[in-house]
């Protein structure tokens, strides 16, 4: 049997292999952003950039639960133009880099995509869907005429691919879904976080300072499995699933379930960055076991059930 | 196993190192029995949570030393026999005890992580030589302490102030110099300032001499996820907060020129 084919496009957007660095883990500077692509991710995202500098929550941002981690850093981020100054003196021609926008109206898209798109970046992702900031995340991520506003605007000013980075924060995730597809959107990121919270029982407090925040981890993925195969099933843009992955077996759900590549973040807490080649390794076992020749060759399968 | 969580333990005792600066005792198993160098995320319920270097270690005892900078090093400094104060960690890796001659170059709350490290070398070393820098004379702590410890052993000690109110006047970089030209060391250990710890890394190049610097960085997540705490492409959190000198050297291009405040924003030292 030959070497199965592990690259996968999106939107035009070609990655080596289909695991990618999921938003706001260790996104900060191209420097990091770099060392994870070395480590064997097929694509880099930034931490969300907004359109104003934010210096987030106070601490604690981040605790531990059972099976996850809860945060609510609050989209700290330094702000377009110093993240354009930093991006614009860095080397990222050979980085597949991916960056991810946040932002309160459609007019703050369109202006950070307009100073941003001259340099080489790979695609841009929307994330309509932090749990815990208002005004910025899911308030935009659950009404359609929003979701509606930000994709046909953004998709105005440049050429490069858009995903939209859904939350299942929603009522219905296959009607959001369907709004951004029809806006313009050329692929899904799914998922963000579940919005969630966690009290220490000592002092009567809530853990975290912004008291609500977003779970991720392993005790995310049957949720964001269940929200790609729903998904996956009504619209024909490609997927990119995302919740906690961790092992080569959560990735091979989500393709089975119909997503076209995947997204890491918490995993890298309990595995290092060691996970990419692992998890690289399992797929390719796994796709020369069931005597596949492609990532592609999986996709959906789960759905002729 | 849930670990990153804070553990409410209480305080057990406030000792008063200076007008600014307090030593807090208070009971966790875990962090008794830390390595010298490694850091612990400490919760003040209602106010944040902030990174401490471990101070003290005995029993089933651990120690952090603070100084009132802003709220919440204010709060924490403030807390009474009793109040409850969250604890995560250890985190970070550690100062690596050396057999030879060393010298400690501390100045500030930095003397904090060198103080469990120094218990260590006084059973190891074949000399010490620690330098400590400040301010004013109202600036130093653990003075006495140092000393007993550093009697136990061949030794040296030599202090600097900058207005000249305790022991030479002058930046402690200076007195380094002339030690350095005089004696031949295995290692040099530092912490303090940036600025400081740089220029000390600069001048144990020229002599060809191995460093180990415990650096700061804005620390949210404290388990090497968030990336708030990057300088170059490490995380101060995880791959620190102990740099040695091959580190440092990759890391020159931001090492003594800047940091990222809590956005991500790079600033000038
Ligand atoms: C690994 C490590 C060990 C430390 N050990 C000690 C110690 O033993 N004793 C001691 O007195 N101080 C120590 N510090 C510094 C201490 O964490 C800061 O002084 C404290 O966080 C200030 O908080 P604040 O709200 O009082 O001050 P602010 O007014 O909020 O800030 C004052 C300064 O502290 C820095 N700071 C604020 N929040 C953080 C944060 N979350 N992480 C890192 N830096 C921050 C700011 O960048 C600023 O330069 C250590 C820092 C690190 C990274
Ligand atoms: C510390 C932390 C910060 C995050 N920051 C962002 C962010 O800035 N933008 C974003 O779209 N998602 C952010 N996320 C969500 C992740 O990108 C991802 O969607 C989520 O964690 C689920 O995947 P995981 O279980 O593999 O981590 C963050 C997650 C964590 C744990
Ligand atoms: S504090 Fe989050 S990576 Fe170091």
């Amino acid at each position: 049997m030959q070497e199965p084919d592990l690259s996968v496009e999106i939107a035009g957007f070609k990655m080596k292999n289909p695991l990618m660095l999921a938003s706001g883990i260790l996104g900060i500077s191209i420097a990091s952003l770099r060392k994870v692509f070395e480590a064997g991710a097929g694509a880099v995202i930034t931490k969300s950039i907004g359109y104003k500098a934010r210096v987030g929550y106070d601490n604690p941002t981040l605790v531990e639960v059972h099976g996850g981690y809860l945060n609510a850093i609050g989209l700290s981020n330094p702000g377009v133009k110093e993240f354009y100054d930093e991006l614009s003196n860095s080397k990222i021609d050979d980085l597949p880099l991916v960056v991810s926008l946040f932002g309160a109206k459609p007019s703050e898209f369109k202006e950070m995509v307009s100073i941003l798109d001259e340099l080489n970046i790979r695609a841009y992702e929307l994330n309509l869907s932090c749990p815990h900031v208002k005004g910025f995340g899911i308030e935009v991520g659950q009404d359609p005429k929003a979701i509606r506003e930000v994709v046909k605007s953004t998709k105005e000013e440049t050429k490069k691919p858009l995903f939209v980075k859904l939350s299942p924060n929603v009522s219905d995730i296959v009607k959001i879904a369907k709004v951004a597809e029809n806006s313009g959107a050329d692929a899904l990121t799914i998922m963000n976080t579940v919005r969630a919270m966690s009290i220490d029982i000592e002092t009567f407090r809530p853990i975290l300072a912004n008291k609500i925040g977003g779970l991720s981890g392993p005790v995310i993925k049957p949720i964001a499995v269940r929200c790609v195969y729903e998904v996956s099933r009504s619209v024909r843009i490609p997927i990119i699933g995302c919740g906690g992955i961790t092992s080569w077996q959560d990735a091979i759900e989500f393709f089975l379930a119909g997503a076209r590549a995947v997204q890491i973040g918490t995993a890298i807490a309990y595995e290092g960055l060691n996970v990419f080649e692992k998890i690289k390794k399992g797929i390719r076992d796994y796709l020369i076991m069931k005597e596949k020749e492609s990532v592609r060759d999986i996709v959906g399968l789960s759905h002729g059930f | 196993m849930v670990s990153n969580r804070p553990r409410i333990t209480r305080v057990l005792d406030v000792i008063e190192e200076s007008s600014t600066v307090r030593s807090l005792l208070f009971k966790d198993k875990l962090c008794s029995k830390a390595k010298p160098g490694q850091f612990i995320m400490v919760w003040i319920p209602g106010v944040d949570e902030i990174p401490m270097s471990i101070s003290i270690m005995r029993d089933d005892q651990a120690g952090l030393t603070v100084r009132k900078v802003g709220e919440a090093s204010t709060a924490l400094f403030n807390m009474k026999v009793g109040s409850m104060i969250g604890i995560r960690g250890p985190y970070g890796n550690s100062f690596n005890p050396i057999i030879g001659k060393v010298m400690i170059v501390g100045a500030g709350t930095g003397l904090a992580p060198l103080m469990p490290l120094l218990e260590i070398l006084t059973n190891k070393s074949a000399s010490i030589d620690m330098i400590v820098g400040g301010k004013t004379m109202e600036e130093f702590i653990f003075m006495d302490k140092i000393k007993e410890i550093l009697s136990k052993t061949e030794s040296k000690i030599v202090v600097t102030t900058e207005d000249g109110s305790y022991g030479i006047k002058g930046l402690v970089t200076d007195a380094i110099l002339p030690i350095l030209k005089k004696k031949r060391f295995d290692m040099i250990y530092t912490c303090g300032p940036e600025l400081m710890m740089k220029k000390v890394f600069e001048m144990a190049q020229e002599f060809n001499l191995p460093v180990q610097a415990s650096l700061e960085r804005v620390m949210k997540c404290g388990i090497g996820i968030c990336g708030s705490c990057c300088i170059g492409k490490y995380n101060v959190c995880k791959d620190g907060p102990v740099f040695d000198s091959s580190k440092l050297k990759e890391v020159k291009d931001e090492f003594g020129l800047f940091r990222r405040d809590h956005s991500g924003k790079r600033v000038i030292f």
